[in-house]
């Protein structure tokens, strides 16, 4: 896969991933009006589901702060051409790391440090679920793609027997811990809002966001600015290359798996220290999955992907009013959206650039120089 | 009978009942892979065909008819996956990602818009499925001790896509190494370039084998929702593509030792439903999840190089370019 060099930038990182996005929604719309429904209905509840009910916004921005991370950590690992299927396994072993330190510490320490403690667990056991897969391919040869997808089954039959026999809160039918204690967890923004004396919505929107967004931005300098970013950009590009410049293929293969790992796993600390306050069952729900399609759309850059996260976001928080409005659209349905995505900006992404080369020859260019 | 042979016998029976989509899955992506084309999407193939299946045999009546329409289903996702990784060279583990994705989205879409079932589609009646065939001579065999009881409860009494999927391994084994076609399949799978000088078209070659493993996703989906269940029900494939695939990579892409890892992912899903809440002497309870997640271990360990080495295909998700 690569971009286009006879169209400019503009064309090939912002016209064409739109065109892309733009087919993917047309032939949802096909499958609406197949149903029997008018798409154009749809989208506008959709609209109104993310952004205009109150705390809908809310709602929004807190998935998004789920896709931010998973997203980031497929998108750190393709920049070292890995693929990494395992965002998924590794935001819910990433819940145990939080669920552990606060079931542990949250007794006998301040409230505070153990959030503090908490989000270290997850990075660090997201991080661990990344680095099996990582040793395996850059020591063993085992493909990324196959150990990670196994490394999610595992995982989910791990949290299942711990959840199910071990951390169980006693006396209680639900696989779900105990609730940690009150001082411990990330804050509401409506919660912090009252305090500066401002009134919005209830919403489950958290401290989480703030640290998705530092996270980006953090991400944006360890790839373009730092010695590390430049050998996996390099690893990504040619690992022969890399090997010639002396970079250590293996070791950065490795360290990419652990921070991606632990990218994903700080998806437990929006779900679990944000909103849920304990460890429990299927608490990731496909955003690991989902991360995929972020990567893929924001183009493994962190603006690209917060756009994309907003984007998957708002489609989440509006496939939730489909149920209300619509008697034969479910909420659902943003997962066929979500597959059309995929399939139109990940393995078709580069359709649309001969034609839209030709286009742009044919207006702008010559064809001697092309 | 003895009570521990009563018990072995019915564990191989239920072994047999969990491998057979794993069979037809893990053929399908031997027909794929060893062309090159890695295939994720066995899952959703699985997903998708179940549904037709079950859909159009609840609208037609004839089960014959839900199993075409579901070999066509899984041809189309086949196809689509075709066209974005043969033809426009795209990724194949994202469009194998996308096909997986967009059958969980579209099955419980169009199920709840058919039929306002949450998802599910309504039960189909024992006539409109494929139900299990009982060989002849039963009596007269049951009297033979050990092999007659097999013969019995093992062998006889399933339904006709048990049976097919044993001839589907036999079938890929001929295919692939005793046809002059799977000699080119598995040379376009190793080295794409070669073939490609020979004057065989490469992209004909893949479109071929990717369809065939359309076909053979297709039957696992037909099993799933109109032989073995009465009907589909959302995410009823439940990871088994997966598990076929991790059986494909343990038989290190051969027909014969794949079928055997099926077999063996299929006793272990069954001994792990039968062990559960047992005591066993020395070990104590083992987990069901234990159970659960030695598949996936077992293939890691495998592709870790620790028991024998798992060799892909040379050419093996590298789309295949003219110009190289």
């Amino acid at each position: 896969m690569s971009d286009s060099n006879i169209i400019p930038k503009w064309l090939s990182v912002g016209l064409i991933p739109l065109m892309n996005l733009f087919l993917a929604f047309c032939v949802s719309g096909l499958f609406i009006l197949f149903i029997g429904e008018n798409p154009f209905r749809a989208i506008s509840v959709m609209i109104k589901g993310a952004f205009y009910y109150p705390g809908a916004i809310g709602y929004t921005l807190y998935y998004t702060t789920n896709f931010i991370f998973t997203g980031l950590a497929v998108a750190l690992a393709f920049h070292a051409r890995l693929f990494n299927i395992g965002g998924e396994g590794q935001a819910y072993v990433g819940g145990l790391g939080v669920g552990l330190v606060c079931l542990v510490f949250d007794q006998h320490v301040v409230g505070f440090l153990v959030t503090i403690l908490a989000i270290l667990g997850s990075v660090i056991f997201g991080a661990i679920w990344g680095i099996i897969p990582g040793y395996l391919q850059a020591k063993r040869g085992s493909h990324i793609v196959i150990t990670t997808i196994m490394f999610n089954f595992i995982a989910a039959a791990l949290m299942v027997y711990l959840l199910v026999n071990v951390i169980i809160e006693p006396g209680q039918m639900s696989p779900e811990t105990r609730d940690f204690a009150s001082g411990v967890g990330l804050v509401q923004i409506h919660i912090l809002a009252k305090y500066l004396g401002l009134d919005i919505a209830m919403s489950p929107l958290n401290l989480s966001f703030i640290v998705a967004l530092t996270v980006s931005v953090g991400f944006w300098f360890l790839v373009w600015r730092t010695k590390f970013g430049y050998e996996a950009r390099s690893l990504g590009h040619s690992e022969t290359a890399a090997i010639y410049a002396g970079i250590k293929v293996s070791s950065t293969i490795i360290i990419v798996m652990a921070i991606s790992g632990g990218l994903a796993g700080l998806v437990a600390i929006n779900e679990l220290l944000g909103v849920h306050n304990k460890l429990l069952l299927g608490f990731t729900a496909g955003y690991g999955f989902t991360g995929i399609a972020v990567a893929l759309m924001g183009r493994n850059h962190p603006f690209g992907i917060f756009l994309a996260s907003l984007l998957f976001g708002a489609l989440y928080q509006g496939g939730t009013e489909l149920d209300f409005e619509f008697s034969s659209i479910t909420r659902e349905m943003v997962l066929l959206i979500q597959g059309l995505i995929i399939l139109f900006s990940g393995a078709l992404a580069y359709m649309l650039n001969p034609l839209v080369e030709r286009a742009y020859l044919k207006y702008y260019g010559n064809y001697s120089s092309a | 009978m003895p009570e521990s042979f009563q018990l072995i016998i019915s564990l191989l029976d239920s072994t047999i009942r969990i491998a057979t989509p794993l069979i037809f899955c893990a053929m399908a992506g031997i027909f794929s892979e060893r062309s090159g084309i890695i295939d994720i999407g066995l899952e959703g193939k699985m997903l998708l065909s179940a549904f037709v299946a079950a859909t159009a045999t609840f609208l037609t009546g004839s089960p014959i008819l839900g199993l075409f329409a579901a070999i066509l289903a899984s041809c189309g996702a086949s196809f689509i996956h075709g066209f974005a990784c043969i033809t426009n060279r795209g990724d194949q583990v994202i469009s194998g990602l996308a096909i997986n994705i967009l059958a969980s989205g579209l099955t419980i879409t169009l199920g709840i818009a058919l039929f306002s079932r949450g998802g599910q589609t309504p039960p189909l009646a024992s006539e409109q499925r494929f139900m299990p065939i009982e060989f002849p001579f039963l009596d007269e065999m049951s009297y033979v001790p050990v092999l007659g009881d097999l013969f019995v409860e093992v062998i006889s009494g399933h339904n006709i896509l048990v049976y097919l999927s044993v001839l589907a391994v036999f079938f890929t084994y001929y295919v692939i190494f005793k046809t002059r076609f799977g000699l080119r399949l598995r040379a376009v799978g190793e080295k794409p370039e070669a073939v490609d000088t020979a004057g065989i078209s490469v992209i004909k070659l893949r479109y071929q084998s990717i369809l065939i493993a359309g076909m053979l996703c297709g039957l696992a989906g037909a099993y799933l929702s109109i032989a073995h269940g009465a009907g589909f029900g959302r995410e009823m494939s439940a990871g088994k593509g997966y598990i076929a695939l991790a059986a494909m990579i343990f038989g290190k892409w051969n027909p014969i030792p794949t079928l055997f890892a099926c077999l063996l992912f299929g006793f272990l899903e069954a001994l792990g439903v039968r062990l559960e809440g047992v005591e066993l002497m020395w070990i104590g309870e083992v987990p069901v999840q234990v159970m659960q997640a030695l598949p996936y271990v077992l293939t890691v360990v495998l592709l870790a190089g620790f028991i024998g080495k798992a060799r892909a295909p040379g050419a093996i998700g590298v789309p295949y370019s003219k110009e190289g």
